[in-house]
């Protein structure tokens, strides 16, 4: 019965690509406001993607974006915000780095220990908005936002000398991880540089990702109380107990995050250390359309956008401002949203018109049969 | 049929009367925290807690809040959550230093303004029109809105004096003033560190001294909205689209253009909060000047039960506890601690008094851990400090959300015509 409707899969695509040529239309509109070529920066950017070092720093970006945007995704699902992806990752990194500084194991268990303590640290930060929720009623979206800054000033008080923090020069560190905790990469040579091994780690939470959500049931519990919570609770879910639960998962997506960074390169958390990852993540998220292989490309072309951008500034002989690359990345996540919303709608119509010439047709044919009853 | 309808508000009167905090009460609970405050002044010696320029600073940290605060009751009782609020007061602080550093600062108030509503007529098209998830837009405009002010920084501030592109140049002050003699006297009487009545010089010595002329402008907001919003026909139209839209559309409001103008006030409110950032709390236009007040501001909204006056309480209580941060902020929060503990001894014993004794104890542990942590220190890590106000934000939240109620269609989507 089931048929391939080559419309139906016209409409998931020109969501997503309606999007990106109206937001690099306007994009090219605000460079012609501002006196620009509204063509050149893309034709410079798309000319950095074409170096293989340039491509490694986008995969490695990539691979962060993607675990930040899985972790958004989850709470999508169940129509939970979490907007304090932020603040969960960094400060599960800072604790990932600092047992990894303490403690020494044998690398076999070193490395599932640190990622255990990151997926923890995540779970712990964001179950204190998940618990709030389901016994205080306090809005997520207002819990999350106050964790994230509570964060940054635990993350502060942590890393002070008298507590766990090292000075190296100007820089708060908290001390080199020992080196059974490092993940090595692929090395592609010293001008290239090296692809992160955890970009393996987060493909694999990807197909978990689906997997868990499209083939247990408990993914699928978690999806009907995002669709309607009464529903699903007169099916027997404990709608407070999957809010919980999603959050936790949530967090622990997101401790996970910023790993790739620390165990592959960066070895020490410190001042310099990646933040706002958690809000690209939304981002990406929505752009993906909570889909892991839609994440799989907005977080590419993200990175992209993110890599590919410093080298406006330096470009010649006119330079070009970076930040064009922030406001398109706010215009993508205008027009994607807009745009779907106009394509469901369209897609909605045209469902209603199929339906209703169904309906019409039937209704013909059996108005024949009846006269030809009738004569 | 009728009397059934008649009896059914009466039954509820008095279940609702216990529910909801008196005005009475709401003093006596006012006037006891003052007291208790005072008390703890005089124990740890920490007598900036009440000064008058302790106050005076958590006005001027309070006002942007507020503003931000009645951005978002204006956008949430038309049905629209508008997270976007950070966004808008950034633009607010852009387009306020932008125009005020070249035409005075009163131009660079309404430039403000007019920054903030064009974020929000952005929020409008995509909520109202396109019916976009509100927050997913709110967030989207909070991005786009740092990314254009960035953007602009570099063609405009980065090429005139005394400006980078992080930067703007310095903006000429609104002033300030005082009412003569009275302030000089209320600060003269807070010095004497007297019980109580020293307290209530410093809480009505800050409110009038130092004043900028926006900041009476802002405080006269609070009622204001309150009036259009609850006391005019307008408000009762824009108040019923957030309510049921359904039922508004009905009787024959256009439900699309009040959320329109609800949004857009939102915006200029927002935005004016911003400008009051750059133009009075300090003179420049700052890269990362908002740090998250829009957030705060639907924080304090949030607290205030969607009410003007619980609005201002909040944004109040949180521009406070961020005075803290630039005044002696370690040793007073030391002091708040003690506060805290014994505030929460007393809603242990009232724990008591409602049979809830598992809570109960947990409170009075929590309360026995604060005491210790006082006794045990002198001051408290700075960075307790600045999460002061996001840890009281939550607190506050926890302990009131359950009593709280939001407009009856704040968030859902909304179609002309979805009720036949």
């Amino acid at each position: 019965m089931k048929k391939f409707d080559k419309e139906r899969v016209l409409l998931a695509v020109a969501g997503p690509v309606i999007a990106l040529v109206a937001a690099i239309l306007l994009t090219s509109v605000v460079l012609i406001a501002s006196g620009k070529s509204p063509i050149e920066p893309y034709t410079l950017m798309l000319e950095q993607a074409s170096y293989s070092d340039v491509q490694v720093l986008i995969i490695n970006q990539a691979s962060m974006y993607y675990l930040a945007a899985l972790a958004v995704a989850v709470g999508f699902r169940m129509n939970l915000f979490n907007i304090g992806v932020d603040g969960q990752y960094r400060l599960a990194a800072m604790m990932t780095a600092v047992v990894g500084a303490h403690l020494a194991l044998p690398s076999f268990l070193q490395i599932p220990t640190l990622l255990l303590v990151g997926m923890l640290t995540g779970a712990l930060w964001a179950g204190v908005a998940g618990l709030l929720k389901v016994t205080r009623g306090v809005s997520e979206v207002v819990a999350t936002i106050m964790l994230n800054a509570i964060a940054t000033s635990l993350i502060g008080y942590l890393t002070l000398k008298d507590v766990w923090g090292v000075q190296v020069g100007n820089n708060m560190t908290t001390g080199t991880m020992k080196e059974s905790g490092w993940v090595s990469g692929i090395d592609l040579g010293s001008d290239v540089g090296q692809i992160y091994g955890l970009v393996f780690l987060a493909v694999a939470m990807g197909v978990v990702y689906w997997i868990v959500l499209n083939r247990t049931r408990f993914g699928f519990d978690l999806r009907a109380t995002g669709e309607s919570e009464s529903a699903a609770a007169a099916s027997g879910v404990d709608a407070k107990k999957m809010v919980l639960t999603a959050m936790l998962i949530s967090g622990a997506v997101a401790g996970l995050s910023g790993l790739p960074l620390l165990l592959g390169d960066a070895h020490t958390y410190s001042l310099s250390f990646p933040t706002g990852l958690g809000f690209t993540g939304i981002t990406i998220a929505l752009l993906g359309r909570n889909n892991p292989v839609g994440i799989a490309f907005a977080a590419l072309l993200i990175a992209f956008l993110d890599k590919a951008s410093p080298a406006l500034d330096y470009a010649t002989p006119v330079a070009y401002e970076k930040e064009i690359a922030t406001i398109m990345q706010g215009l993508i996540v205008f027009a994607v949203v807009i745009s779907y919303e106009a394509v469901r709608q369209w897609g909605l119509r045209r469902q209603q018109k199929q339906v209703g010439a169904e309906l019409a047709a039937a209704a013909a044919q059996n108005n024949v049969q009846k006269k030809e009853v009738a004569a | 049929m009728s009397t059934a309808t008649i009896a059914k508000p009466q039954a509820e009167q008095p279940g609702k009367g216990s529910r909801r905090v008196s005005l009475p009460v709401l003093l006596l609970i006012i006037a006891g925290v003052l007291v208790l405050t005072s008390v703890v002044r005089l124990v740890t010696g920490a007598h900036g807690i009440t000064s008058t320029g302790q106050m005076s600073t958590a006005l001027r940290l309070a006002v942007p809040i507020g503003l931000a605060g009645l951005g978002g009751l204006w956008a949430e009782r038309s049905g629209v959550v508008n997270i976007g609020l950070e966004g808008m007061m950034i633009l607010g602080t852009w387009f306020g230093a932008w125009a005020g550093y070249q035409w005075g600062p009163w131009v660079g108030v309404v430039f403000g303004i007019i920054g903030g509503a064009l974020g929000a007529v952005l929020h409008a098209i995509a909520t109202v029109t396109f019916n976009v998830n509100h927050i997913v837009s709110g967030v989207a405009i909070n991005i786009l809105a740092l990314g254009t002010t960035r953007y602009l920084s570099k063609f405009t501030f980065e090429n005139v004096p005394q400006g980078s592109s992080k930067q703007s140049p310095p903006i000429d002050s609104l002033g300030t003033f005082d009412i003569p003699g009275l302030s000089g006297w209320l600060d003269t009487l807070n010095t004497k560190h007297w019980f109580l009545v020293s307290d209530i010089a410093g809480l009505l010595g800050g409110l009038i001294t130092n004043l900028s002329p926006l900041t009476v402008v802002a405080i006269a907001l609070v009622p204001l909205s309150w009036w259009v919003l609850w006391r005019t026909a307008f408000g009762l139209r824009l108040r019923s689209c957030g309510e049921n839209p359904v039922a508004a559309e009905s009787l024959g409001v256009n439900v699309y253009k009040y959320k329109y103008i609800a949004v857009i006030i939102s915006g200029g409110f927002a935005g004016l909060g911003g400008a009051f950032l750059s133009i009075v709390a300090s003179n420049v236009y700052l890269d990362g000047q908002t740090a998250g007040r829009g957030y705060i501001g639907l924080a304090a909204m949030i607290f205030g039960n969607w009410m003007p006056g619980g609005l201002a309480l909040g944004a109040g209580l949180f521009g406070y506890t961020d005075s803290l941060n630039l005044r002696g902020g370690t040793t007073n929060v030391h002091a708040l601690i003690l506060l805290l503990a014994i505030l929460l001894v007393f809603g242990a014993a009232y724990l008591v008094w409602r049979k809830k004794l598992v809570p109960a104890v947990i409170t009075a542990v929590v309360s026995a851990g604060m005491f210790a942590w006082y006794l045990g220190t002198h001051e408290v890590p700075k960075q307790v400090v600045t999460a002061t106000p996001y840890i009281v934000t939550l607190l506050v939240l926890s302990l009131s959300a359950q009593h709280l109620r939001m407009p009856k269609a704040d968030g859902q989507p909304y179609r002309k015509g979805q009720g036949k």
